[in-house]
């Protein structure tokens, strides 16, 4: 007779109560597993943004642009490699609720910039060729069924009118945790209109992206460059892309908080009905711990019994929880993808729900074990019958 | 006269409830002799588990020594204790306690599971034990599936299969019909006769008790006749 046959034959002595704890494990394993990617998800951004990169915009707001003539001054400030810039355009396609990040900026630089996105280097070119090109990340690309060369008109909001473009490029991600929603086109297509409608508005941008060789020198630059323009008529502020990005996120902190704080309750939850469970078992069977006391088991046996059954519980739920977790955030993702563009379960997601399924079936067996394991012999035998 | 293999000497024992102490066994001294077949009667109450208990060393004395094959039981620490009984004790109950999640052959396996025996040599001797029980037909059931009676042989087979040098029954046939007892009741003296077992029976049952050879009356905790049996 082996051990594991009569942990599983004990945990499932009662079927219906074993069933509705295996139950509310699962469901709770699944909820803070999602809960957690939701977090991860928010950060995604914060995540993807690279040391290499710092961001540029005016120092007042980001509404406000800046002249794109200091394009030239901060290429000449020492430590930069690479500067781009663009705007924030804001285009809605067809309706208001298909949104999608789309920006325009110089592809050249920008790709450049983004290593991570990648595209075909004969898409590139085409791109490159074309005023009216526009490149997309591939799930939107997907989202939307667009194909290269097709057309796709965004009704502008901050730059009214529409505005049309062909689909020149769909990029794909290099990580896991690259966004592929993203839609770009020509700064000069959106500054050409912008002349032309004589809004006053043209040869402005709304931030530059600043590549610098040296990570370790992000302070110093950032510095430099907006001494650059102190004093000037749009003065800067210049941060790494990391915390330009959290900047935003930061302002959702408390929801953020308060989501961390109920995939902890859940599993506090979970621990409640499994303590319960566990007690209920080992109340029901301090007879039968007594009969195996009296043949000469020690407390670590009864112990043993005890924890194991806990654990074939908990982790029987936990690991169908983590297996529902992914066709889950699967569904979930596709559906929030506007929103949250990376929803991706984090293996660290998957080791925390084990730690909450192991420190679930340790904490329920304690006070059970510890009744089990102090009650006298004769005691026990006692409540036979 | 063998030499005895259980020695009590003023063994006292009381309960507390509450603020109240209850005493239970008060002051008892006797020798149960090696191979003896002893039957334990006396009122409800009258302390007779609880004495059964104390040999068996599932409880603690309050005062006196009990000693077994030379050994103070008294003296053994809680592990030792534990070591000492899955060596030399087996129990059987008057509600059978076997675990009901495990079939008949498990059960009696169980207090195999301490020896360092291997699985083909616990195979064998749970066999046996079986087969000393006429049970081996029913090996694979579990104990749902099993007739009191049937239980019962079972629980004897798993006191027996690590022979040990006393077996301790309390009111094994009270929960029986009179047929089950009485193979149960013939099964033990079986097992003291042809195997030398010292048996210590405790019943309420005159019958069960002719059945040994020395019947022992205890009343409220006090030793009162030592009677030997008709045959
Ligand atoms: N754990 C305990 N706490 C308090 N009192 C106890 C305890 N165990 C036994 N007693 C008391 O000790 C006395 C003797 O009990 P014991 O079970 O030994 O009697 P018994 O002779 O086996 O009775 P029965 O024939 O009914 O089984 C009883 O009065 C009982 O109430
Ligand atoms: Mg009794």
């Amino acid at each position: 007779m082996h051990i594991i046959k009569l942990l599983i034959r004990n945990a499932f002595r009662h079927k219906l109560r074993t069933g509705l704890t295996i139950l509310g494990i699962t469901v709770a394993i699944l909820a803070f597993g999602l809960l957690r990617t939701v977090i991860d998800a928010w950060y995604a951004g914060v995540e993807a943004s690279s040391a290499n990169r710092l961001v540029t915009r005016n120092a007042i707001s980001l509404v406000f642009p800046l002249p794109l003539s200091y394009k030239e001054k901060i290429r000449q400030i020492e430590g930069v490699s690479q500067v781009s810039w663009g705007n924030w355009f804001g285009g809605i396609y067809i309706e208001e609720k298909n949104f999608f990040p789309n920006f325009a900026v110089d592809p050249r630089t920008y790709l450049e910039m983004y290593p991570e996105f990648r595209l075909p280097p004969d898409q590139m070119s085409a791109v490159l060729r074309d005023r009216k090109a526009a490149v997309a990340g591939r799930k939107l690309a997907e989202k939307y069924g667009w194909k290269i060369g097709d057309s796709v008109t965004l009704k502008g909001t901050i730059f009214p009118g529409n505005w049309e473009f062909v689909l020149k490029g769909i990029y794909t991600g290099r990580d896991k945790g690259t966004d592929e929603t993203q839609f770009f086109f020509h700064w000069d297509y959106l500054n050409e209109g912008l002349r032309k409608a004589a809004s006053g508005r043209s040869d402005t941008v709304g931030f530059y992206m600043i590549g610098i060789a040296n990570p370790s020198l992000a302070a110093p630059i950032s510095v430099a460059v907006d001494s650059t323009f102190r004093n000037s008529l749009a003065e800067t502020l210049t941060e790494t892309e990391r915390a330009f990005n959290l900047s935003f996120v930061a302002m959702t902190d408390a929801i953020v908080m308060a989501i961390q704080a109920v995939s902890f309750v859940v599993i506090i939850i979970i621990l409640a009905v499994t303590a319960n469970t566990m007690a209920m078992t080992a109340r029901e069977r301090i007879g039968e711990y007594a009969v195996f006391k009296t043949l000469g088991f020690r407390t670590y046996h009864i112990a043993g019994l005890i924890f194991g059954e806990s654990y074939v519980i908990t982790m029987t739920g936990t690991a169908l929880g983590i297996l529902l977790t992914f066709p889950a955030a699967e569904a979930f993702g596709d559906a929030m993808s506007q929103y949250l563009p990376v929803f991706i379960v984090d293996r660290e997601t998957i080791l925390m729900d084990c730690a909450a399924g192991l420190l679930v079936g340790t904490l329920a067996a304690v006070i059970p074990t510890w009744r089990a394991v102090t009650i006298r012999i004769a005691d026990g035998l006692r409540r036979i019958g | 006269m063998p030499p005895p293999i259980v020695s009590i000497e003023h063994v006292c024992k009381s309960y507390r409830r509450g603020s109240q102490i209850v005493p239970v066994l008060e002051d008892i001294t006797f020798d149960i002799p090696e191979g003896e077949f002893l039957a334990l009667m006396g009122p409800s109450g009258s302390g007779k588990s609880t004495l059964l208990n104390l040999i068996a060393g599932i409880d603690a004395v309050d005062a006196g020594t009990i000693r077994i094959g030379g050994v103070d039981i008294t003296q053994l620490a809680e592990t030792d204790l534990a070591q000492w009984r899955a060596l030399h004790v087996g129990f059987i109950f008057q509600f059978y306690n076997l675990i009901p999640v495990l079939t008949a052959f498990e059960n009696v396996e169980l207090p195999l599971l301490l020896t360092s025996l291997s699985k083909k040599e616990r195979q064998e001797h749970v066999s046996l034990a079986l087969e000393v029980v006429n049970l081996s037909d029913r090996m694979d059931h579990y104990p749902s599936q099993l007739s009191g009676g049937q239980q019962q042989r079972v629980a004897i087979a798993r006191a027996v299969v690590t022979d040990p040098s006393i077996l301790v029954a309390d009111e094994p046939t009270g929960d029986l019909d009179r047929k089950s007892a009485e193979d149960i009741l013939e099964l033990m003296e079986r097992l003291n006769r042809e195997s030398g077992k010292t048996i210590i029976l405790v019943t309420h049952d005159p019958r069960a008790a002719k059945r040994a050879r020395s019947v022992l009356h205890l009343e409220k905790g006090v030793l009162n006749a030592h009677h030997q049996a008709a045959h």
